[in-house]
């Protein structure tokens, strides 16, 4: 047998009966000896081994331990303050505790969250959208489970956090609307980046517990300006995810302020003088064109909102059938109704038609064979501009309408900003219809008729603007000057260079506005009681369903008038000019207190909120007081069955988009005939009990004496009404 | 052989195996070292009791190698009879408790069998080929009879279950066959069946777990918050440490809980990190040391009982210094097999110092009788 190789066997050794000791004696010492060869190779290959993982790889292994220990964790920046003119905040930050989920690494979410639930003490309907958020959410997003918890909650989860993976409590910052639903519309509200967000811009940011971003409004329009910088800070942390110690620290640089040209405490006035009804008020100085009010009720609480947007708020806002989702001023298209006779006037006065030219209104206008009724059946006698301004006469704008034709006036109404959309920073604006002959033909293939002019110069069928858009008219007729509206402090007031209209044309409308209110008008109850500062307006009165549908006074809410009013102060040197809107307001009426508080509010704060204060009283407290009280009626109610919002914030508003494009054209169904008008408000009347609609001013009388010139409704044999 | 007397050195300890009994020293501080990092820099709770085992464990080797070789081999099968039964008895008590278990409760202390059996089946092994005519070396009773002594007790072993521990019992009983002569071809028709078995045993036999164990030292980064994570932080841990390591106290993969067991399987891990590729070749050297000695002890008999006793003996300790080794450097899967005198924990630390104890025993039967007879 060969030494070298230790295992082969002898030839002999095969066969059995001669293996002795010495040979076993032999093998054990060979194959002793290679065993502890193999032994020792293989403590060679140990050590090779652990050379290679050691020396070779040990860069990369370095790198993974590093990584392993060092938690680098982004700090959400502090947003930008959202600035009135004046520097008081309309968003600001609050320092918070606050806790999220996320839910990849929760171990088992539904004892976790649970558990948290009980810990701080949670409603639970809100535990219940926790749990459904985070089966929806992805895996790595963030889940807010709740902010503005106390020092206590926030302690009493942070002890439990080693059996609590995946929970994130942290001190944080949010965002913070001090004067909550009265700015909803127009500031927006935060919240967290959708998936759809992310994967547009892969910014770890984005996932960041506690980190959100604009979702509407302003907050939504200036998100790079808001956004800031985030900080970071670098920790040494444990296998669990506790934070041994703090490395380094980066501090997040808060975003820039935005400033808008919003009176603060203006806003807020507006919004709560709309009170129970549904409507907005804009509010323009006609000397820059800044939009010092831009309020839309009845609102969202922005407050609420960014913390996630619960099921039961959701329900309750959607069910409502007065739209708070809705931004009324930019969303919002309505018929102007009699609003639009002041800038009917100025379309005439450019064709040359002299002013104190009289026509005379018997109650009625024949136009061939046809006869189109004035709102005061009785007739306003002979009528002049000055006089069809502030009795609001329709006849007076039949009859001159006929002699210019559509044309010139629908391109008056452009020219003061109907059917125009603004270079503003918002999200999206509707921007209505100026009808004339070739939009008629281009939409709906027929001829204009008689009665679409008729229609139009009431402010009628097809026309639609929204409140913004009335309010910059109003603004240009002030002041005769192109006036842009602004909304941020830095951009530069505009138009001020374009002549609209000659100075005596401005001065005859302007007094004729004043006579609405000051003189023998339609709006007697809209004087300022303030010495040396008259209020000058125009009153508009739109329908929305046919006279043999309701009478536009009472009835069901959503077949009232709208209630509008146009309006400038002092009416002399204008410095503010506005409009409000009241949806379903039963006319008029509903309208100019609430434009009369505002511009008081405006000379003399004090008196303003007297009047506030006492209307407040009999609603049951400030908007933000109603809709906690709304809130809490309608959880005890059907808190348990609420349907769950779309997880998609744009669902949501593509939803309340819609529904307002379909909403807006509800009225120009009736523009397929002649619409009748509806009673202006009473210039001598008693102030209509406010705020309840349904009781109307007692101009109602007359419509319902006088037989209506023509049914609205049905009129496909009406509108081929040969127009002579 | 240790001369005599070194002079000023009194007797008793001068004739003790100091070439194994230093590297073992050094071995013990260095891993109570290791421990009073993984305590978080402290001697409790593992370094102090670590040490206070070894010593506890040093005086039961003592009276082990003070064992005549006539009542060691009057012992072997008896005791081998009883830590069976033992192993029985735990998985009775399992069966009846409703759960798998190791451990008995003696009340005193807590015994585990299946630890009891690996030196024990080298022994009984040791005994077998010792007593059976060197004729019969390539009958089939030669193989099936110490098949039977280890199958036994791996079944049970498996039974609990506990597969590193019946591994290593299988591992020590085939090296004492092996050097007890019996035929090669057996261990190779042997390897050919293990082979083919292997991929059966893996999808039949095998529980869940320990699949899932064996696949991720494929690829661990395939699961790596589950059964890759241990496997990928004891590579951090070991490769992060570079040559010289992070320093005594300053490793991180410990300290803050990524490694899983670093007092235990992972100990080695721990080791590395802080001591780097330095502390985990003198590790290796000093193994290699003990090992040596174990096999010079092996060699130096020439009685065939204490050869072979001595051998499994070496190849028990080696098994687990192997299989724990390959494990924390991710070249075998995670079968929970701890590293003999640096890892914490009594079961280790006895089964280890049984096996130095029966060397040691071997080492004086060798000085005290270099020349006793070649055959039994």
């Amino acid at each position: 047998m060969s030494a070298w190789w230790p295992f082969q066997r002898s030839r002999h050794a095969a066969g059995g009966p001669h293996i002795s000791a010495t040979i076993l004696r032999d093998r054990f010492s060979r194959r002793a000896m290679v065993i502890g060869g193999v032994q020792g190779g293989l403590g060679v290959l140990l050590a090779a081994r652990m050379g290679y993982l050691a020396i070779a790889e040990n860069e990369k292994y370095q790198l993974q331990s590093e990584s392993n220990r060092v938690n680098l964790s982004l700090i959400p920046p502090r947003r930008g303050w959202i600035l009135d003119r004046n520097g008081a905040p309309l968003a600001s930050n609050r320092a918070d505790f606050r806790v999220d989920v996320i839910p990849e690494r929760l171990e088992n979410p539904d004892a976790t969250i649970a558990l948290i639930g009980s810990l701080l003490g949670l409603e639970a309907a809100r535990i219940a959208d926790i749990k459904a958020d985070v089966a929806e959410a992805r895996r790595f997003q963030p889940v807010e489970v709740a902010s503005g918890l106390t020092y206590e909650q926030y302690a009493a989860l942070s002890v439990r956090l080693p059996d609590l993976s995946g929970v994130v409590p942290q001190r944080g910052f949010s965002r913070f609307y001090p004067t909550g639903p009265t700015v909803g519309h127009l500031v927006g509200y935060v919240g967290p980046a959708s998936p759809e967000e992310y994967e547009q811009d892969r910014n770890p940011l984005l996932i960041t517990p506690g980190y959100k971003i604009g979702k509407d409004g302003v907050e939504k329009q200036f998100e790079k300006t808001l956004r800031g910088i985030p900080g970071a800070r670098r920790v040494e942390v444990t296998a669990s995810g506790r934070i041994v110690r703090d490395l380094e620290n980066r501090d997040d640089v808060q975003g820039q302020p935005v400033r808008l040209t919003i009176d603060g405490p203006l806003q807020d006035y507006a919004a709560r003088r709309i009170g129970l009804e549904s409507g907005s008020v804009v509010v323009m100085d006609c000397r820059s064109g800044d939009l010092l009010c831009m309020a839309s009720m009845p609102s969202f609480d922005p407050n609420s909102f960014s913390d996630g947007i619960g099921s039961v708020e959701y329900a309750m806002l959607r069910d409502d059938e007065r739209v708070p989702l809705r931004n009324k001023v930019l969303k919002g298209l309505y018929p102007p109704g009699s609003t639009v006779k002041p800038m009917v006037s100025m379309a005439l006065l450019e064709r040359g038609i002299d002013p104190e030219e009289t026509v005379f209104c018997g109650g009625g206008l024949q136009v061939g064979n046809r006869r189109f009724g004035c709102w005061n059946r009785r007739g306003h006698g002979a009528t002049n501009m000055a006089k069809a301004i502030y009795q609001s006469c329709d006849v007076y704008f039949y009859a001159m309408s006929q002699r210019v034709g559509m044309d010139p006036i629908a391109a008056m109404a452009r020219r003061c900003g109907m059917g125009q959309e603004f270079p503003l920073p918002v999200v999206s604006q509707f921007f209505g219809t100026v009808p004339d002959p070739k939009w008629k033909m281009d939409k709906f293939g027929r001829e204009w008729q008689a009665f679409d002019t008729v229609n139009a110069t009431i402010g009628q069928g097809y026309m639609l603007a929204n409140p913004l858009q009335l309010a910059v008219m109003a603004a240009r007729l002030a002041t005769g000057r192109h006036v842009m509206p602004r909304l941020t402090l830095d951009t530069k007031p505009t138009g001020f260079d374009t002549i609209d209209f000659p100075s005596d044309q401005v001065t005859y409308v302007r007094k004729a506005m004043s006579d609405v209110v000051n003189g023998p008008g339609t709006a007697g109850r809209a004087r300022l009681p303030i010495p040396n500062v008259q209020l000058a307006g125009k009153t508009g009165t739109a329908q929305v369903v046919s006279l043999s549908i309701s009478n536009g006074k009472s009835g069901p809410w959503k077949y009232r008038d709208h209630g509008l009013f146009i309006f400038f102060a002092p009416y002399d040197n204008p410095i503010y000019a506005g409009a409000v809107v009241i949806e379903h307001g039963g006319g008029s009426g509903a309208a100019y207190p609430i434009a009369r508080d505002v511009t008081t509010f405006l000379f003399d704060p004090g008196k303003g909120l007297d009047a506030l204060a006492a209307l407040e009283k009999q609603w049951g407290g400030t908007a933000q007081q109603r809709l906690a009280a709304r809130y809490a009626a309608y959880a005890a109610e059907r808190g348990a069955d609420a349907p769950r919002p779309p997880q998609r914030e744009r669902d949501i508003f593509e939803q309340v988009e819609a529904e307002a494009r379909r909403a807006a054209t509800r009225s120009q169904g009736l523009a397929t005939d002649a619409v009748t008008p509806r009673p202006e408000a009473n210039p001598s009347a008693t102030p209509p009990p406010e705020p309840v609609p349904g009781t109307a001013p007692a101009a109602s009388a007359p419509g319902s004496a006088a037989t209506p010139a023509t049914p609205a409704l049905p009129a496909a044999t009406a509108s081929g009404t040969p127009v002579p | 052989m240790k001369p005599a007397s070194r002079g000023i050195i009194p007797d008793p300890i001068a004739r003790q195996p100091w070439d194994m009994l230093i590297p073992l020293l050094l071995l013990v501080s260095f891993g109570a070292a290791v421990l009073y990092s993984a305590g978080g820099g402290a001697m409790q709770p593992f370094a102090s009791s670590h040490l206070i085992r070894f010593a506890v464990c040093l005086v039961m080797a003592g009276i082990i190698s003070a064992l005549p070789r006539e009542l060691v081999r009057a012992l072997t099968y008896p005791a081998y009879i009883a830590v069976l039964l033992l192993l029985m008895a735990v998985e009775a008590i399992g069966q009846v408790g409703g759960g798998s278990q190791r451990w008995l409760d003696l009340g005193v202390i807590v015994l585990q069998p299946s630890e009891l059996m690996k030196p024990t089946i080298a022994v009984t092994l040791a005994l077998f080929f010792s007593t059976l005519p060197p004729g019969m070396i390539t009958s089939w009773r030669a193989l099936a009879l110490p098949g039977l002594l280890i199958g036994l007790p791996m079944v049970f072993v498996l039974l609990q279950p506990d597969l590193g521990t019946a591994l290593a019992i299988g591992f020590g009983g085939v090296i004492v066959m092996l050097l007890a002569g019996v035929p090669l071809r057996w261990f190779i028709a042997g390897g050919v069946a293990g082979a083919v078995a292997a991929p059966l045993v893996f999808f039949f036999a095998l529980k869940e777990y320990q699949q899932r164990r064996v696949l991720t030292l494929f690829d661990p980064e395939a699961d790596a918050l589950g059964a890759g994570y241990h496997i990928i932080q004891s590579k951090i841990a070991i490769g992060s440490g570079g040559m010289f390591g992070k320093g005594f106290n300053n490793g991180t993969q410990s300290h803050l809980n990524y490694l899983p067991e670093p007092h235990t399987d992972f100990v080695f891990a721990t080791m590395a990190e802080e001591w780097g590729l330095a502390g985990g070749l003198a590790v290796i050297i000093l193994f290699a040391l003990i090992l040596r000695w174990g096999w010079g002890v092996a060699q130096a008999s020439h009685d065939r009982f204490a050869s072979l006793l001595a051998g499994g003996m070496v190849a028990t300790i080696f098994f687990y210094v192997a299989v724990n080794l390959m494990m924390v450097m991710g070249l075998a899967p995670v079968v929970g097999i701890p590293l003999p005198f640096m890892s914490h924990g009594g079961s280790s630390m006895l089964t280890n110092m049984i096996c130095i104890g029966a060397l040691m025993m071997v080492n004086r039967w060798n000085r005290e009788a270099p020349r006793r007879g070649l055959a039994s």
